[in-house]
């Protein structure tokens, strides 16, 4: 069995109130091998803590996570992760933080080296390997998280809205980059945002989450990732079918949104 | 005072005048110069180098002028040196009045002039003369010499004209004065009577501080020299120094060897922490001046004791800066270190303690400003060698100069620590405050 799967996953946490906050309720889902799957949801939806669950910094209270059959039971570099930031070394230049999961896992330079500049090469950094981290902004910073999670040939490349702080126009180009890098190396991405327009131009598969408890509310199967590969993205902005989807998401999310904001007023 | 004055109106001419000089130069336009909103905005105030070069100059100055030294074109008035004279009256007991006159000369030491011969002049009282070493009074018995005495009931009526119905025989039931002293003024001075009818003559002490309590810089400069080859106390200056710095760096390498690796305990384990907690928060705040007597009671005053107290001094500051650098560690770089593959002891070696280290640095510099701060003043209290107890016997003896020097030496080792811990940091941790 090949793939992704999350059976019947719930994660609840206790608070010290005595209260309880069902963050996650009866999540099942099935990831092929090389797909890319864009999660979206309001804040407090439990996506986050979908992905911890996934990449094995939290244990769910029930159901079990496996990937190609084998439960996962903690964090392993056959789910590579990369976050919004803070996540590099700042005391490694740019090419010992790419190379430290090979180093970590005792490859061999000579056979790590090559790949690692390669690597480089391909996130547009090849001029910067021997930079220190601070001296990069923020968006070059966010390339060289994505060539280090590269560079240990994960699996699953599990992403935490690995664009929400960067500009506007740094983000359109390093979606670009998400994809090129989907394309070239066909590893199953599953992406964590907040952007609808970023879900849907970087969604094979779009999850649409609701909160409270949080679940799985709706799933779309979108063609935009395939016409973004082989297109410009601005192009496929302009497609009617992507302006549609869109609205349709964004109402959706809206509707949530005000359904909190009515319970929160009506409890209070 | 007058010292103030002169420092806060250096102070506020050098501020006008390097600012003239600068409106006069080339304009700057760099990115500070072109702001136009200064006021309160932190990152467009530096230190002005000018300022910090002048504000050195200023005290130099200001010490030089005040102290007569040679290096100094400009001095404050010093005290008066020469001669002087002023005329008294006496009233002998069956009520005659005769005039002598005091002929006093200030010396700067003691048998540096030749005594002023007086001839005898006619009438009961007569002249006398005195020698009075430079800042100091001269009492003199004016009657030694005359027809009549004090103890007959001759007593002072006027000096230089000015009258006094001042009677040192005079007195109450307790045997204490019934009227206040009169002050004469007299040329270079000032001159009263004693409480038995003697005359006290005090020359103008000028402003200058007399070198007992302040020593000229060169007299400063020449003792640096001097114990610097000869020695103070069987030690040469630079083993002073050396001692002391010694104690600090054992004593502090011994601190941080032992307080970084608790401080790493106490930031991964529970049960570290909680063990070590109250010990360390109690500890903390006790200053470790307050542990020397009990360190002397342990140890002795030998060089074991003050390793113990430098290690003690040391010791909570490391711990806590290690604590501090393992708890600050951004959780999403050790997720991401694990999710990269790899272990515990990896995470630890090479994710934790470089984290750290900024946090650890930190620490260092406090710990060794401390421990310089503790050393010297466990050098006070007892030790054979060091720059604290070179100062302290100094004190003993009144050698001032000894005393400044070795403050300044002090403050200037303390400024050479700090420098070379930040250099040393700039070097090790360049993403301090950049991540």
């Amino acid at each position: 069995m090949s793939g992704l799967t999350l059976e019947n996953l719930s994660m609840r946490f206790d608070l010290p109130s005595g209260d309880h906050v069902q963050a996650l309720q009866d999540v099942s889902l099935e990831i092929k091998t090389g797909e890319l799957v864009s999660v979206l949801g309001p804040s407090g939806c439990g996506k986050t803590t979908l992905l911890n669950i996934i990449a094995g910094f939290l244990a769910p209270t029930s159901g079990k996570v496996s990937l190609n059959g084998k439960p996962v039971t903690g964090p392993a570099q056959e789910r590579g992760m990369v976050f919004q930031k803070g996540a590099l070394f700042e005391w490694m230049n740019v090419r010992e933080n790419v190379s430290f999961g090979p180093r970590m896992n005792r490859v061999p330079t000579a056979e790590s080296a090559p790949r690692v500049d390669r690597l480089l090469d391909v996130v547009g950094l090849g001029a910067f390997k021997e930079k220190a981290i601070y001296e990069l902004s923020g968006g070059m910073q966010q390339r060289v998280a994505l060539a280090r999670c590269l560079a240990n040939d994960p699996d699953v490349i599990l992403m935490d809205e690995p664009l929400g702080a960067l500009d506007a126009l740094t983000r359109e180009k390093m979606q670009g980059l998400v994809l090129k890098l989907w394309k070239e190396t066909g590893k199953t991405i599953i992406l964590i945002t907040h952007s609808v327009e970023e879900a849907l131009l970087l969604g094979e598969r779009l999850i649409v989450m609701a909160p409270r408890p949080g679940r799985i509310h709706k799933q779309y199967h979108l063609p935009f990732a395939d016409m973004g590969v082989n297109a410009d993205l601005r192009e496929v902005k302009h497609h009617p079918d992507y302006t549609r989807t869109r609205e349709e998401i964004l109402n959706m999310i809206w509707d949530m949104e005000e359904e909190i904001m009515g319970r929160s007023e009506a409890s209070t | 005072m007058i010292i103030l004055l002169i420092y806060i109106a250096i102070f506020i001419g050098a501020f006008f005048t390097v600012r003239l000089i600068n409106t006069r130069l080339a304009q700057r336009n760099d990115f500070t110069s072109l702001k136009t909103v200064t006021f309160g905005d932190e990152s467009a105030v530096t230190a002005n180098r000018t300022a910090s070069v002048i504000s050195v100059i200023a005290i130099f100055l200001i010490w030089g002028a005040f102290t007569g030294s040679s290096l100094v074109p400009v001095h404050a008035p010093g005290p008066y040196v020469g001669g002087g004279q002023f005329d008294y009256e006496v009233l002998h007991p069956d009520g005659r009045r005769d005039t002598a006159t005091v002929f006093w000369q200030v010396e700067a030491t003691r048998g540096a002039a030749e005594d002023i011969a007086v001839a005898d002049n006619d009438g009961f009282a007569r002249d006398d003369a005195i020698n009075i070493i430079k800042y100091r009074s001269g009492q003199l018995l004016w009657d030694r010499n005359d027809e009549t005495d004090r103890k007959a009931g001759a007593r002072i009526v006027a000096v230089n004209g000015q009258p006094t119905d001042f009677d040192p025989n005079a007195r109450d039931a307790d045997g204490n004065l019934t009227q206040d002293r009169p002050r004469f003024d007299i040329e270079h001075g000032s001159a009263t009577l004693t409480d038995k009818g003697a005359l006290l003559i005090t020359p103008d002490q000028g402003w200058q501080m007399e070198p007992i309590w302040l020593p000229a810089p060169e007299a400063v400069w020449s003792r640096v020299v001097e114990i610097a080859g000869a020695g103070y106390q069987n030690s040469t200056l630079l083993e002073h120094l050396g001692w002391s710095l010694f104690r600090v760096v054992l004593g502090f390498a011994c601190g941080a060897l032992v307080g970084i690796p608790l401080g790493y305990a106490m930031g991964l384990s529970d049960w570290f922490r909680g063990w070590f907690d109250p010990i360390v928060e109690f500890m903390r705040p006790v200053p470790p001046l307050a542990l020397i007597p009990l360190v002397i009671i342990w140890a002795g005053i030998g060089e074991t004791g003050k390793i113990i107290l430098l290690f003690l001094a040391a010791l909570w500051i490391m711990t806590i800066a290690a604590r501090a650098g393992v708890s600050g560690v951004n959780i999403t770089k050790v997720h991401a270190a694990y999710s990269l593959g790899a272990s515990r002891w990896q995470i630890m070696r090479h994710v934790i303690m470089p984290n750290s280290l900024p946090e650890i640095f930190t620490g260092a510099r406090v710990a060794m400003g401390v421990c310089w701060g503790t050393v010297v003043a466990a050098e006070l209290v007892a030790a054979e060698k060091g720059a604290g107890m070179m100062i302290m016997v100094a004190s003993k003896f009144q050698l001032t100069d000894i005393v400044l020097m070795g403050i300044i030496l002090i403050g200037i080792v303390g400024y050479g620590i700090d420098i070379l811990m930040r250099r040393v940091e700039a070097w090790l941790v360049p993403w301090k405050g950049r991540g």
